[in-house]
């Protein structure tokens, strides 16, 4: 599409615990914004119902540019993966409106 | 027998029986919700009538009970379990902490039987929920690996979680309204409460029966501790009850308040503040075991060993 540009979302599923921290930490890692879901799902940690607090989940989506997304990974890994439950994955996507998301 | 624990069997029954009896996740949390006000705002209206000064020296002495057990249940995890020490320290602050529907349950236990007790014991319910989880943070940073715990985030995690903002709350609305202001409210807060202590039961019953599985792993030293640690906490709770003067069905409140462990605000703030502890264990102890031996079994043990100490 000829109106879209070339942007990275960044998809952070964790525990519901860490929504405060995570949203903390992505603004101060560069990110204009981030959109928070409340999901539920399976993994290797077993399987997390959302039903109630301790066994929700959420995902985090963040559009940004790659050195932000490449910024918030490293800190994720550094910081979380060792003892929460998380998937982070990035894809290259296409935005309108890029100022919104990059800077 | 009682009704309302029934409620948490079906709901037990039903997800083992792989029932497809699902609440839905907002019903849960307006539940919740709606049970914490309601609990609050009635401890509130009765400690209006309440002497401060006859208060305050029993406030301190159940916010040292708070203190006390998890300092009992650490070194029976720590040492006769061993457990690593940030999940005994975390497991340990989960029994310091309270459950809210546990002591409602028991409240309806003394209803039921037309049991008097002291109306403003939700005070001692919203003293008690905080205590516990600071110990239980201090003991898992106490060893080794001493990183500096970071207060801000978790002073504002224990004292403006949800359910301390509601209990709270609610403790001070109806203490400023008095039962004249409460009065309009009472279908809504105090009629309605049994059936919707009822509901979230239900969904109680189906949680912990969907964590049930986790007591595979656990091992089995975790399933004797949740029930050994709540009869020796009430033991505790019973003492302390009767040396603050409280009468027997408010002391077997406070053994209740103490026998319970807390599996929503004390998960909540160890899994900011202690990353490392596995949250499985804790919740494993705290509901799958603990929260159902107290309901249907523990309550009534309580009453005998409350009955015993005041000589009834």
């Amino acid at each position: 599409m000829p109106n879209t540009h070339p942007c990275k979302l960044v998809v952070i599923i964790a525990e519901e615990a860490l929504e405060g921290p995570l949203a903390k930490d992505v603004m101060a890692l560069g990110a204009h914004g981030y959109t928070v879901a409340d999901v539920r799902g399976r993994g290797s940690h077993g399987s997390r119902s959302g039903a109630w607090d301790a066994d929700k989940s959420i995902r985090m989506e963040i559009l940004c540019d790659a050195d932000t997304s490449l910024a918030i990974t490293r800190h994720v890994e550094e910081k979380y993966f060792r003892h929460y439950a998380m998937v982070t994955f990035v894809a290259d996507v296409g935005v309108l409106r890029p100022q919104k998301f990059v800077r | 027998m009682d009704a309302i624990p029934l409620f948490f069997l079906l709901g037990f029954a039903a997800r083992l029986a792989r029932s497809d009896l699902k609440l839905p996740g907002q019903l849960y949390e307006a539940l919740s919700i709606y049970l914490l006000l309601a609990i609050g705002l009635k401890g509130g209206m009765e400690l209006a009538k309440q002497d401060p000064l006859q208060v305050l020296p029993q406030a301190l002495s159940v916010l040292t009970l708070g203190v006390i057990i998890p300092l009992v249940a650490f070194p029976i995890l720590y040492k006769l379990g061993r457990f690593e020490r940030h999940d005994a320290a975390a497991i340990a602050g989960h029994y310091g902490s309270v459950s809210v529907v546990t002591f409602a349950v028991a409240v309806d236990y003394l209803t039921a039987r037309s049991i008097p007790y002291e109306a403003y014991l939700p005070l001692f319910l919203v003293l008690l929920e905080m205590p516990g989880i600071a110990v239980g943070i201090l003991l898992a940073r106490m060893g080794g690996e001493m990183r500096s715990i970071k207060w801000g985030p978790l002073l504002h995690e224990i004292f403006l979680g949800k359910s301390m903002v509601l209990l709270a709350g609610g403790l001070l609305i109806g203490w400023a309204a008095g039962p004249k202001g409460l009065a309009p409210l009472d279908p809504f807060f105090f009629v309605l409460f049994k059936g919707v202590l009822c509901l979230f039961l239900l969904e109680m019953g189906l949680v912990a029966a969907g964590q049930a599985g986790t007591l595979r792993t656990s091992g089995a030293f975790l399933a004797v501790f949740a029930v050994g640690m709540p009869v020796l906490s009430a033991l505790i709770g019973t003492a302390a009850g009767a040396l603050i003067g409280l009468s027997a069905g408010g002391t077997l409140l406070l053994a209740t308040l103490a026998a319970s462990a807390s599996y929503i605000a004390a998960p909540a703030a160890m899994r900011i503040a202690v990353p490392e502890a596995n949250p499985g264990l804790s919740i494993t102890a705290a509901l799958v075991v603990t929260f159902p031996f107290n309901i249907l079994l523990g309550i009534p043990l309580y009453d005998r060993i409350v009955g015993l100490a005041y000589g009834g």
